[in-house]
């Protein structure tokens, strides 16, 4: 049964002269070569030019905030249950008086922590997530030297504040809400 | 009384020549590691270097630079004078080469006549075969002096090739040499200029050439000697830091200078086509275009010899001395007697 096209017949003949001179078939060789001077080159100058992401793209985790800058995440720990991976830990605790601008209800992560080594970008946590606290951006883990550095913690994961810094917020957000939902 | 007179004149005239080709040498030789990597990017549908200035121009220059900053390691069974001949050697005879190469028409400085051309000796291509024989000795002695067994086996390949493939170059020089008549380089390109180019009347002693220059400078097909996968990197393994750059730097030095020979020997030398220097007189301007027609002619070899490499394989060390001793070989020889025949025969 044939499977492809493809499929070619092989010739076992003896080579005639003109085949053993093998010139004829080294300039047709050079000739290929030749003419990849004038293809295009797929490369990317990573730093400078970066490949545009899919929409769907799975990225590094961001702690979001709602309109007033106030952190969203309960520690209700269901993302760190739904983690196949069990990148995620975190500490609760409970909302002081006076911190209302800060936290958005009475309970909220005084630690959150996601192993960016044991993360598989698999999305989960944002699917288990039930108060919209936690997304998957368009960006991904930058290099380090030290395993500590991939242990990122609040201070890395945490979306700039829409209040105070809202360019920054929309880019870190990126196409979050608008394309996808 | 002057007992010794020296026309001072020359003297620097010589001196400035050298000079000037040695340099030009270098220089050819420094862009051509990094023609070799941009063009075999080019052919592979990469980039290739850009990082140092703009289009990777100064890559030679961090190249040349990281050699110079990286530990000097002499093997401690290596013999150590051999050790450090090995690259000297192959430098020198690669830069010996250019002596006897008339760059240029005469150019005219303050009323004297000045040859572009370091010593017009009477048995120019001889010496160049002469100097590119001894080139071997800094395969042979490197290989050697390494105490390695690839180096050795490698050094040993090199040696052999080079003995077999100069047999065949020298036969299809013959018969160009029958059709000018002189070893002199000047006058084969002098007698070129005035009856047309060798390669119309040797196009298959021009091929064989080729082929037989590109085994002599250890190019792919023929780089047996430093096959990366079978022998790692061959003579030079042991190498490391500006010896090993040397190594390197020789290898591109011999491409440019069997370029400029072949060019001298079969396309008319630094002859301009279809224009008649003889008539624009002895100007400097002239000797210029002649010298830039010559470098374009050398360097469009060295072009070639870089996109060969990165379109055909190695060949295997039977098939490199079949390809020599069977093919090669008797057709120069063919090629020879035919070229007799036909030269006795017109002369009559």
């Amino acid at each position: 049964m044939q499977l492809t096209n493809r499929k070619k017949e092989l010739d076992r003949k003896p080579m005639n002269f003109w085949e053993r001179l093998y010139l004829p078939a080294i300039l047709k060789g050079m000739a290929i070569t030749f003419s990849h001077i004038f293809k295009k080159n797929p490369t990317i100058n990573y730093p400078e030019e970066k490949r545009p992401f899919s929409a769907v793209f799975r990225g590094v985790q961001i702690l979001n905030r709602d309109e007033e800058g106030r952190e969203r995440c309960t520690a209700c720990g269901l993302c760190a249950v739904a983690c196949p991976a069990e990148a995620i830990t975190m500490e609760a605790a409970e909302r002081q008086s006076g911190e209302e601008h800060l936290y958005r209800e009475e309970k909220y992560a005084a630690k959150y922590e996601i192993n960016m080594l044991r993360c598989i970008f698999c999305g989960l946590c944002e699917e288990a997530c039930p108060k919209d606290a936690i997304y998957l951006t368009q960006t991904f883990a930058k290099a380090n030297y030290a395993r500590k550095g991939f242990i990122y913690d609040k201070d890395d994961l945490l979306i700039p504040n829409p209040v105070t810094d809202p360019e920054g917020y929309n880019k870190a957000k990126g196409k979050i809400g608008k394309e996808i939902k | 009384m002057v007992l010794l007179q020296i026309d001072w004149f020359i003297f620097f005239e010589k001196l400035i020549l050298i000079g000037a080709i040695i340099t030009l040498a270098m220089v050819v030789a420094m862009y051509s590691t990094y023609a070799e990597r941009k063009i075999a990017a080019v052919l592979q549908d990469r980039t290739g270097p850009n990082r140092a200035g703009p289009f990777g121009i100064l890559q030679p220059m961090a190249d040349g630079l990281k050699l110079f900053m990286k530990e000097e390691i002499i093997p401690t069974f290596s013999s150590k004078s051999l050790f450090i001949m090995g690259p000297m050697l192959a430098m020198i005879t690669a830069l010996l080469t250019s002596a006897v190469i008339p760059w240029g028409t005469a150019i005219d400085v303050a009323g004297r006549i000045v040859p572009l051309q370091v010593a017009d000796v009477n048995i120019g291509i001889l010496y160049v075969f002469g100097v590119i024989s001894v080139g071997v000795y800094g395969i042979m002695i490197g290989g050697w002096a390494s105490n390695n067994k690839f180096s050795l086996i490698a050094a040993i390949r090199g040696a052999s090739q080079m003995i077999s493939y100069e047999l065949a170059m020298g036969l299809s020089l013959i018969a160009v040499l029958m059709i000018s008549g002189s070893l002199q380089m000047s006058v084969i390109v002098d007698q070129q200029v005035q009856h047309g180019w060798n390669i119309v009347y040797q196009p298959l002693g021009f091929l064989i050439f080729f082929i037989c220059a590109l085994a002599e400078c250890n190019r792919t097909p023929f780089d047996l000697p430093e096959a990366e996968n079978e022998l790692n990197f061959g003579y030079h393994q042991e190498y490391s830091s500006m010896k090993l750059g040397f190594y390197l730097f020789a290898e591109y030095i011999n491409m440019f200078m069997s370029g400029v020979v072949m060019a001298t020997l079969f396309f008319g030398g630094y002859d301009i086509p279809f224009v008649d220097e003889a008539a624009l007189g002895n100007a400097w301007w002239v000797g210029l275009l002649s010298f830039s027609v010559l470098m374009v002619k050398s360097i469009l070899f060295v072009f070639i010899f870089m996109w060969i490499r990165w379109t055909i394989p190695r060949f295997r060390y039977d098939q490199l001395m079949n390809l020599g001793w069977k093919k090669l070989l008797p057709l120069a020889l063919a090629n020879m007697i035919i070229t007799a025949v036909v030269v006795l025969l017109l002369n009559k």
